[in-house]
């Protein structure tokens, strides 16, 4: 169960993947705590270029806090401690200048959608005008570019002005992720997205995913299981806190991976 | 199931001892709830009939318009009526904006700590204080060590300090209802913390904070201990239907200390006189509430989740 164990497989065995290995984000003894308890106990990996990285583990096994860690949003939540380091393409987040620029490279999708209580329009054109962008021309642009890749254009292209919060759920949830796309991340994460959306829309959204590999790393959290061994190149499994294992997805999801634990979880033997 | 019970064939949904008893605590229950809800709304229904059967004689656009006159017996309610609407206005200037962007920040900005737990606790503290006590506060701050001598102002800012904590109170109140997922999602996307204040929270709670304000509004105008020491007077001549007749440096009449003194201080008053004075002293309080009511179900129907 040593995390570290856990670290030189991942690396030993990304060589078979094929893809590049350029690390984009590195997690060196990361430890997360809330007040006294802890959330994270020292966990360290690497998540590469292009790759998407499956996340699962069971509730409470720190996913959700990680991504957090990694946008620096637990900064909000009162009373945590972090130790160990996070970098992103080399530079360690926590001493980055502009912490809202690195929260625009990092696209995020919440478990339950959350339509801001604005038109389609001004929810996808948000976070480019805080970040100053004006001219409507290129506003426009960034708006039917988002919205395509997220595979909602053609449902809502006629009434951008109705309000985001009167979608459905599943164009809610494309919605927040032509969102988290209109600040043009390098990494996009996405925390249990299908919890609130219908079988067929998590179809949808994985294709979305795999050709927005191409331009971007992805991490994805995911309580379904099966979600991971569809779409993830790597899948890590968390557990208390505790990286048990990473590793590619065939190897992870093989016979044989390292860990039983892993073994039992993936397989639903669990506990 | 027990089937040889009763001869006729019981279902389900027969209705037995229990389901009886519960329907009959059912109709209870409910008109016990209806008694006491109309017992609040006859109190009211008679104070607003009576006052306006007694006042009926003397309401008038004129009785508004016009000074008291012989001594406060007769006339109308120009100087106290203007009085209380500066009262009102300059207090609310000085409460509405400390009370709304304090409580931003101790919602928005603030981070747990001894110093917003004192905050938090003066605020409830100081929304529970007697207005007499506010009154002496007024009469020593501002009239005495201020100097501002009894004056428009001096009571202002008495009133002030008196709506702060309320203002302070519903202002948190309206900025808890915005969920936190919103702020969340703005964090995300990169927006600063007032960028979400600005784009998100604040349109969204705008009606709850304007209700808020206003209520204050009836507040103000109705309490007398926290003036009569600090500005208000008990007669002054000013020029009729000039809004402009007041100073703020100096005293003025108010509606309800001269309801206090034309009912308690004055013989011989016209009969419907002191009842003219309060009607408009609760109609027009009545009046700001119902404005904020048409305020709030305006923006309500706007909003967006």
């Amino acid at each position: 169960m040593n995390p570290r164990k856990a670290l030189t497989i991942g690396m030993k065995t990304n060589s078979q993947n094929g893809s590049q290995n350029t690390a984009v984000i590195e997690v060196t003894d990361l430890k997360v705590h809330y007040g006294d308890k802890s959330a994270l106990n020292g966990v360290s990996f690497d998540v590469y270029q292009n790759e998407i990285l499956g996340i699962i583990g069971p509730a409470q096994s720190g996913k959700t806090t990680l991504l957090k860690v990694i946008n620096r949003t637990l900064e909000f939540t009162p009373d945590t401690t972090v130790a160990g380091s996070v970098k992103l393409d080399g530079e360690d987040i926590s001493t980055i200048g502009d912490v809202y620029g690195l929260r625009r490279r990092i696209g995020m999708v919440q478990p339950l959608p959350v339509g801001l209580p604005l038109s389609i329009y001004d929810n996808v054109a948000f976070a480019p005008r805080t970040a100053g962008i004006r001219s409507k021309s290129e506003l426009d642009e960034i708006v039917e570019r988002c919205l395509q890749q997220a595979a909602l254009w053609e449902e809502v292209k006629d009434r951008l002005s109705t309000l985001g919060t009167k979608l459905s759920g599943g164009q809610q949830q494309r919605l927040t992720i032509a969102r988290a796309l209109s600040h043009q991340p390098d990494i996009l994460c996405l925390d249990e997205f299908s919890i609130a959306v219908d079988p067929i829309t998590t179809m949808r959204i994985e294709d979305v995913l795999k050709t927005l590999q191409t331009e971007m790393t992805i991490l994805l959290v995911t309580n379904l299981v099966q979600q991971a061994k569809r779409l993830a190149n790597r899948t890590a499994f968390f557990l208390n806190g505790d990286l048990i294992e990473i590793d590619t997805t065939d190897i992870i999801f093989s016979d044989n991976p390292a860990e039983q634990a892993t073994y039992d979880y993936v397989n639903g033997t669990f506990g | 199931m027990n089937t040889d019970m009763q001869a006729s064939p019981q279902t389900m949904f027969t209705e037995t001892e229990i389901s009886k008893q519960k329907r009959w605590t059912e109709n209870v229950m409910r008109i016990f709830f209806l008694v006491m809800t109309s017992l609040m709304i006859l109190p009211l229904l008679l104070i607003v009939g009576y006052l306006l059967y007694k006042a009926l004689p003397v309401l008038s656009l004129e009785f508004l318009f016009t000074n008291p006159k012989d001594n406060m017996r007769a006339g109308g309610l120009w100087a106290p009526f203007l009085g209380t609407i500066y009262l009102v206005v300059v207090s609310l200037l000085v409460s509405a904006p400390i009370g709304v962007f304090a409580a931003v920040y101790l919602n928005e900005y603030a981070r747990e700590s001894w110093f917003t737990r004192i905050t938090n606790l003066a605020v409830v503290n100081l929304a529970g204080v007697p207005s007499i006590v506010h009154a002496l506060f007024g009469v020593g701050a501002f009239v005495l060590f201020a100097g501002l001598g009894e004056s428009i102002l001096a009571a202002s800012l008495t009133l002030a300090i008196m709506t702060l904590p309320v203002i302070i109170a519903s202002t948190t109140e309206a900025l808890k209802a915005v969920p936190m997922s919103f702020r969340e999602a703005c964090w995300n996307l990169g927006a600063t913390r007032w960028q979400t204040i600005r784009r998100i929270v604040i349109p969204n709670s705008i009606s709850g904070i304007l209700t808020g304000v206003i209520l204050q509004v009836s507040r103000a105008a109705g309490e007398t201990a926290p003036i009569m020491f600090t500005g208000a007077v008990f007669y002054k001549n000013i020029a009729e239907g000039n809004l402009f007749a007041y100073n703020i440096t100096e005293q003025c009449m108010a509606l309800s200390l001269h309801l206090f003194t034309i009912s308690t201080q004055v013989p011989d008053v016209t009969e419907g006189v002191p009842y003219g004075t309060a009607v408009v002293l609760v109609g027009s309080v009545l009046l700001v509430n119902a404005a904020a009511i048409v305020l709030r179900v305006y923006l309500r129907t706007r909003k967006k989740w």
